[in-house]
Formats: structure tokens, sequence, C-alpha cells
């Protein structure tokens, strides 16, 4: 088993895995009672992958992920408020009511993004890389996706492109044993995927995501080689995906019997246990630890809750990058003619701010439909 | 003030940008070592090397999204698709990501991606080949559309397009690449997106051209005044979106006519689109309804007789203008002689 990290990092990893357990449940009560629309795919179950993984990067490294990826936002920093207000559409969202659970996004913590193409953020990593290389800067960039992902086109270019101009990218498959509910060996001929970039010119190893030491350890070395060496490598974190694909998921395609077995090997318990074991942590403080993450949750719902809806004069905002310049037609707003009268409608960003154009706010004065 | 040829001012605009920005850096297939399927980038590696001026394997879908990703991080990345018709393999990332990034994840992300391609049939390359395909583009919120049809404006809308802050899809038409111009110097040459370029004044009917058939166009106006004395003002928006639609509603509210010609398929075209602004924008400058002379509603055949009547010819373009001022065509009426349906048949009216 690979060592415990000093006694401080090591409890700040299982707070972090408590964290983003209870923010998923609390998510899926949220879900139900409606609060949250479209789909919701909870990554419980994961946990140690996904602070294990992120945890062996820096800063200012990189960390680009799926539609699964709350975790992914909460492990980089961004607050959980934050999220929780993006699965409730709020503008206070971390992708301002704009992305959903699908499409979180903190550009400050280099955390760039979930994004609701399988195997659609791959080539983007490899472009982050690319720049980072460019650029002469020693920062890698952790993409992570799913083990459907390993079937995309995207995968095969991606990591023959990537190895062929040496990106400092690793490509780590979260391998939770489906692509939504087709288990791996009935979609993948190549079961064990850390040899899946082999012909591609990528090197794989292989690390246990249920254990956050050792998908530490082996990022913390994956990391180190494509930071030193400068060309990708391919992680295979094997996983479970405790809860359904998304909320509207029968479950139809795996026992009870199965998810039990994996159950058993919670990584949350499991590497509680081994900090109280160690003497690093005591119940009591473990208590705590699980205490404080359903208070920081509640507190998120709260936020949420309390967080108003983006205004409907901000629909069209964002769509393009406009300074005064900007002449012509961006966007064409059929439901207000007015809207759609030509140049003198056109979008504007003016750099103190979202103004609301001209047209835009006599129409509220007049109490028509602006949107 | 240069004689240039079309590809030779992309050229231009591409070492003069590279030169100017150190962000900027070329990618695609074959743009490198070969030059370019059209030489567009010919003589860019010797000079830039190849950091800047990247050979990429085939993988259309992954070359855009590296340059998504580029672009997301700081980098003016330039996409060369050989042609418009490999486009198709790379919809997810042009729409999905280099599109709807900047909105989807509220203005966090910007995507100054420029992704350049030619489209265009004529040339006997058969339905997977040929395509013109401004409108699937046109449709996209978050995307930028520029095509320009002269080197002048492929030079000066490239370099605006290297400049600006958003995804821009930079359609080049296969057949202007050795079409000369003349072409301005160093910045004198940028070209504002969203400022159409008015062709030929004219007094009786406006035509708009798009690509390659604002040229079309151009010539199908010159024959208007020497053989039938009408005044055709020739409108080439040069970008899609932003789209210049105060000057066409200018020109129409002078003209009251109006006929659009494009290369691409009619159903849900640049023509359709546009003849639906004008309606609701102008309805009452018209005189007759708008016309719309498009590509035949087919897939492009290979045969030479097939193709030459399966997109408009500048025939096509006078009979459509003299249709909507209701003088009586010396060829045969727009559909017959041409094979290229107009709005009257795809809707099922009279020709």
């Amino acid at each position: 088993m690979a060592d415990l990290p000093e006694p401080a990092i090591a409890r700040e990893w299982l707070q972090t895995m408590t964290l983003i357990r209870r923010f998923e449940e609390r998510a899926g009560e949220m879900y139900a009672r409606a609060k949250v629309g479209g789909f919701l795919h909870l990554s419980i179950g994961e946990e140690a992958t996904i602070v294990g993984s992120a945890r062996a990067l820096r800063d200012s490294d990189y960390l680009i992920s799926t539609y699964r990826s709350h975790g992914h936002a909460i492990v980089r920093g961004t607050p959980p408020e934050n999220v929780m207000a993006e699965l409730f559409g709020r503008a206070d969202g971390c992708s301002g009511g704009r992305g959903g659970s699908m499409h979180m996004f903190d550009i400050a913590r280099r955390f760039m993004g979930g994004y609701g193409i399988v195997g659609g953020n791959l080539p983007i990593a490899a472009g982050l890389a690319l720049a980072s290389d460019y650029e002469g800067t020693e920062d890698v960039t952790l993409c992570t996706f799913g083990d459907g992902a390993s079937n995309q086109g995207t995968f095969g270019e991606t990591l023959n492109l990537a190895a062929l101009w040496k990106l400092p990218v690793v490509f780590m498959v979260t391998n939770n044993q489906f692509g939504m509910g087709t288990a791996l060996q009935r979609h993948s001929a190549v079961t064990d995927l850390q040899r899946k970039g082999e012909s591609l010119g990528v090197p794989g190893m292989r690390c246990d995501g249920m254990d956050v030491l050792d998908t530490y350890s082996v990022l913390c070395e994956a990391i180190a080689r494509v930071r030193a060496e400068r060309r990708p490598l391919l992680v295979e974190a094997v996983t479970y995906r405790f809860r359904g694909h998304s909320m509207a998921d029968p479950e139809q395609y795996r026992s009870k019997e199965e998810v039990a077995q994996w159950r058993a090997r919670d990584p949350i318990p499991a590497y509680g246990d081994l900090l109280v074991a160690e003497g690093v942590i005591d119940e009591a403080a473990r208590e705590q630890i699980d205490t404080q993450a359903i208070a920081r949750v509640d507190a998120a719902v709260e936020f949420a809750e309390a967080s108003p809806f983006p205004p409907a004069e901000s629909l069209y905002d964002d769509v393009y990058v406009l300074d005064s310049s900007s002449t012509g037609w961006y966007s064409v707003r059929t439901t207000d003619p007015h809207q759609a009268a030509g140049e003198q409608s056109r979008e504007l960003s003016p750099a103190d701010g979202d103004e609301i154009p001209q047209q835009m706010s006599d129409a509220l004065a007049h109490g028509e439909d602006a949107a | 003030m240069a004689q240039l040829r079309y590809r030779e001012a992309l050229n231009a605009a591409l070492r003069e940008e590279l030169r100017r920005d150190e962000r900027v850096l070329l990618m695609g297939e074959d743009i490198g070592v070969f030059g370019g399927a059209f030489k567009v980038t010919d003589g860019l590696l010797a000079e830039f090397g190849e950091k800047r001026v990247r050979d990429t394997p085939i993988s259309e879908n992954t070359i855009v999204g590296i340059g998504v990703g580029a672009a997301m991080a700081g980098l003016r990345p330039v996409v060369e698709l050989m042609t418009i018709n490999f486009a198709l393999l790379a919809f997810d990332q042009i729409v999905n990501h280099a599109a709807h990034i900047h909105y989807m994840f509220a203005g966090q992300a910007r995507v100054p991606l420029v992704v350049r391609m030619p489209q265009g049939a004529g040339h006997q390359l058969g339905p997977t080949h040929s395509h013109c395909f401004e409108a699937l583009f046109l449709h996209v919120p978050g995307l930028l559309v520029a095509a320009p049809a002269t080197a002048a404006d492929a030079k000066g809308l490239l370099k605006t397009a290297i400049r600006d802050e958003n995804p821009v899809i930079f359609i080049e038409h296969e057949s202007l690449y050795g079409v000369r111009g003349d072409v301005p110097d160093g910045d004198d040459t940028l070209v504002e997106f969203g400022r159409a370029r008015v062709a030929r004044e004219g007094a009786d009917v406006t035509i708009v051209g798009v690509s390659r058939m604002a040229v079309t166009a151009e010539r199908a106006a010159a024959t208007l005044a020497d053989e039938h004395g009408v005044s055709a003002e020739v409108i080439d928006p040069r970008t899609l979106r932003p789209l210049d639609l105060d000057t066409i509603l200018a020109s129409v509210a002078k003209t009251n006519r109006c006929v659009i010609v494009e290369e691409g398929w009619p159903h849900g075209g640049v023509a359709a689109n546009l003849a639906a602004l004008i309606s609701e924008q102008a309805f009452d400058d018209l005189d007759a309804p708008v016309r719309r002379v498009s590509g035949a509603d087919v897939p492009m055949p290979y045969s030479k007789p097939l193709e030459d009547i399966a997109y408009p010819h500048e025939p096509q373009i006078v009979s459509a203008v003299l249709d909507t001022l209701g003088v009586a065509a010396h060829s045969a009426a727009p559909g017959e002689a041409s094979g290229v349906r107009t709005d009257s048949h795809i809707s099922g009216g009279a020709a």
C-alpha cells in the first residue's frame, strides 16, 4: 500500500471525499424535489479517483472533465455553494446557470470544464497542453473521461496526436465499468483499458480508483513523468459508480449483488478506517468531518435557493465577445421584432459590465416580453 | 497596392499575422511540407518553423478540438480543413464546443479560433467533395461566418478573423484561389466584419451574392446593363454573421426588388434566411417577392453536363432578375435550361 501523506493532507483528502459524497447525495435529493432540472450524473463511489488524481496536480495544471463533474469542480476548490447554484440554474452558479450539471467550469482554478459530449473533452485537453508547451511552461493537463469514451473517435485521434506532438497530457480513463448501461466487456473489445493507447504511442498505467492513496501515488508518478518527458500517458483508474448513470436509470443492466460487492469496498469508509487505525484521526474527528460536510452542503443548498435566476435580459449575453466597434447583426431575436430592428439593436458588451441595450430597457419599461 | 491571387492574399494575411503576433499558429493537413492542398500556406513552414506551422494527421474533429483548447488557453490558432466537406467530421467540436463554450461557461472562456476551409462545385468531384455549407455554419449562434469573394476581402477578412475574440468559420472558394485582384498593403487591408461590400451600384434591383456567387452576380449585372438596360446593385455581404442587413435593406428600399444568389442548397439556405429577414424588415419596400437563385436541391453529380446545371451561373441570375422585374427573359425560364430550381419550384408554385 502507498504511504500516507502528512496528517493535515491525509485529513483534507477525507474531508474532500466526504464533502463530494454528501454533496452528491443532496444533489440527488434536490433532483427528486425538482430543484434540479435536466440530467444529473452523480459520482458516488468515484470519490477516491477524483481526489487522488486531482491532488497530484499543481494549481497551475489544467483539469478537464466530463458531464460527471461536480466532484471535479469541488476538488479543484470551486465552492460547493456555486456548484449547487449551477445545478439549481441560478445566477451564482459556477457557469452562471448556463451549463447545468454537465457543464461546470471555473477558469480561475484551472478547472477547464465538464463537457456533455462523450469524448468531446479529449481534443480540448490536447489543445490546453499544446498551449502549455507552446508557451514553455511546465504545466500539464489531466484529462478525465469514462470507459465509454475510449471507444470514441476522439480517443484514437487525440492520443495519436498527443503522442506525435509530445504533448504533456495525462489521459485518465475512469473505468467505472459501464458506458451508461453497457458493461465494459460488452462495449470494448479490449477491456484492459490501460493498454488501449499502446498502438497509438501512449503507454499505460493503472491505479486502484477505490483507493485514494494508490490513485494519488500512481497519478503522481504519471504526472511527474509527463511533466519531465513532455509526452502523454494513459492511466486507468478502476472504480465503480454506485448509483445509476443518471437519475433516470432503473439499473437493469447489473445485479444488486454486484453493486453490493463494490459497495463493500466503498472508498470513504475504507480510507477513514485507515486514518483511524494509523492514528491520524480518532472516531470523534471522523464523525466531525462528516458533520461538517453535511453542514457545508446544507449551506450550499441554502445559498443556491437564495440565489436569483439569471435575468431574462441576460439571455443574449456572452453568445459573442463584442466591443463597441462591433457592427452588424450577430443574433436574430425573432421573439421581439423591435429587437430585430437592425444595427441599433446589436448586442454590445460595454467594458463597464452587462448593460442592457437601450431598446431592451425600453421594452422592459413598457412591460413587453423582451426575451 | 499589389495585384495578388486570392490564395496569395490569404497567404499574405497568414504571414503578416504570424509575424505580428507570436500567439498565432497554424494547424492542418498537409499545410507545412506540402504547402497546403491549395497552396495557401506555401512557404510559411520555411519562415516560421514547425512550432508554428503544424502538419496534422487526418483527424478533423481533433484538429479543430485542439484549436479550441489552445484558444481557451490563450493562443490564436488558425486551423485549415482541407475542404469544407471534411468539416462535417469536425461538427461536434465546431458546434458543441467552439461555438458554445463562451456562452455555456458564462463568458469565463474565449475561443479565438479561426477554421479556414474552401468550398465549391465545378471541379467534377462529385457529391462528397463539392459542398457549399455557409448555411450550416450560419445556423449556429456563437460562430462568426466569413466568405470572401475577392482577393482584397480574402486578406482583409482573414486578418480580422485572426484578431477576433470569437470562433470564426472562414469559408474560401476553390474556384477563386487563382483569381487576381488589387490588394492594399499591410494593415490597410483589414476589413471589418459586419460591413457588406457594394460591388456595383444600381437602381432597379438588388442582387445579393454570397461567396463565389458575388462574382457571378457582378457578371450578371454587367449583362443586365448591356443587354437589357437594367441597373442592378450587387451586394456581397462578406460576413454572414455578423450580417450587414442595414446595407441590404437600404438597397432594397431604393430598388424595391431583390434577388439572392447562393451556391448551396435552397431549403434552409442563406437566401431563405435572408429572404425572411427582408420580408420581416422591409415588406413595404418590396414591389415583388424576393427571389432566390440557389444550387440544385440534389447531391452534386460528377458528370460535367449535370454538374454544370446543378449550381448557378450568370444566365440564371439574369433570368431571375428579369422575372422579378416582370420583363420576359430571352433565355429559358429558371429551372428549365439551368436545372437550378428556384423558390417557385421548391414551394410548389408556378415558375
